[in-house]
């Protein structure tokens, strides 16, 4: 293995000067995994539920509207909103995985990285909850 | 039993010669749905949950007026098919991880292939074959510029 290539086995050469795990053990290796996994099964279980009550526009407009008022309904915006969050943090994490795997220096800046999808997450959910928060609290429709 | 975890970096073993490596091309598919459905995902967030009054304006009349284009219509099938297969593949992987027993994983594995299977048809079926004037929609539920019949 070439001097420069940097190894998912360790985090020696990391940006980062404190001693840790391995790129998964640990630390932010692991839990950026923990969280990429958790959010990765409520987008799947979400997905089947979305694409059942979009098949309800296949029924009638009656059926689709009363299906879509539940969406509208305070408690379930916030559910909304908690898994619009996760998917932004399953794709910025994503993005992070490939560049790991692809770019060179993916391994050697994971570190960073994760601080980037944080950082990207944050303001991601600053721009989208208030206005959704706002939509579903709102009075009428 | 005893379990080898070999070297990083090992060539695998090329037992399958001539053969399609599935896991590989699955791990690479992992990779490039997910870059295409940031696009697709991002877009169908923002058009239906952040633009105008979001959420509280989604009714069969604002679906009828995105299926009337195709564009709508494409985007929404692209992203079924690539975000379905990803999350079973990716669910495929969770259920290897963990399901130690043999007939478990079976049915879970088995099951993620038939939910993939039956909604990606139900699905792409919906979408093309939405009709907003479809003579089954009670009349009093139709929308305004439907023929009256
Ligand atoms: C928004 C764009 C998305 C990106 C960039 C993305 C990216 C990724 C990547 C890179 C992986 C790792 C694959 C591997 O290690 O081989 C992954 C795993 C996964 N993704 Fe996605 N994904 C996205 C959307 C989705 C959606 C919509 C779903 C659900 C339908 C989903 C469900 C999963 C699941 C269940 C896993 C497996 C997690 C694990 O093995 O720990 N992802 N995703």
């Amino acid at each position: 293995m070439a001097i420069e290539e940097a190894s998912t086995l360790t985090t020696a050469r990391s940006s980062s000067k404190r001693p840790a795990g391995t790129l998964y053990r640990g630390n932010t290796g692991m839990w950026s995994w923990v969280l990429h996994r958790i959010t990765g099964v409520a987008i799947y279980f979400f997905l089947l539920v979305h694409v059942l009550d979009t098949a309800m526009i296949r029924v009638s407009p009656g059926a689709y509207d009363a299906v879509m008022s539940t969406y509208k309904n305070p408690i379930m915006g916030l559910g909304e909103t908690a898994l619009v969050i996760a998917i932004m943090f399953h794709a910025f994490n994503g993005l992070r995985i490939i560049l790991i795997d692809f770019w060179s220096k993916g391994a050697k800046y994971q570190r960073l990285m994760f601080w980037i999808v944080i950082a990207l997450w944050v303001i991601g959910t600053a721009g989208f909850a208030p206005i959704h928060l706002a939509n579903v609290f709102s009075e009428g429709h | 039993m005893s379990t080898i975890i070999e070297a990083p970096r090992t060539p695998r073993e090329r037992s399958s010669k001539g053969r399609v490596n599935w896991e590989k091309w699955g791990w690479i598919y992992m990779r490039a749905s997910g870059v295409l459905l940031i696009i697709l995902i991002f877009g169908h967030l923002f058009v239906n949950l952040v633009l105008g009054q979001g959420i509280k304006a989604i009714d069969f009349a604002f679906v009828a007026g995105k299926y009337a284009t195709p564009f709508w219509q494409i985007w929404d099938v692209v992203m079924l098919w690539l975000a379905m297969i990803h999350g079973s593949n990716g669910m495929r992987t969770i259920v290897n991880d963990y399901a130690s027993n043999p007939v478990v994983r079976r049915i879970l594995l088995i099951a993620l292939f038939v939910a993939a299977v039956v909604l990606i048809v139900l699905g792409t079926l919906v979408v093309f074959t939405f009709d907003p004037c479809s003579t089954l929609i009670p009349a009093d539920q139709a929308l305004s510029f439907c023929p009256v019949s």
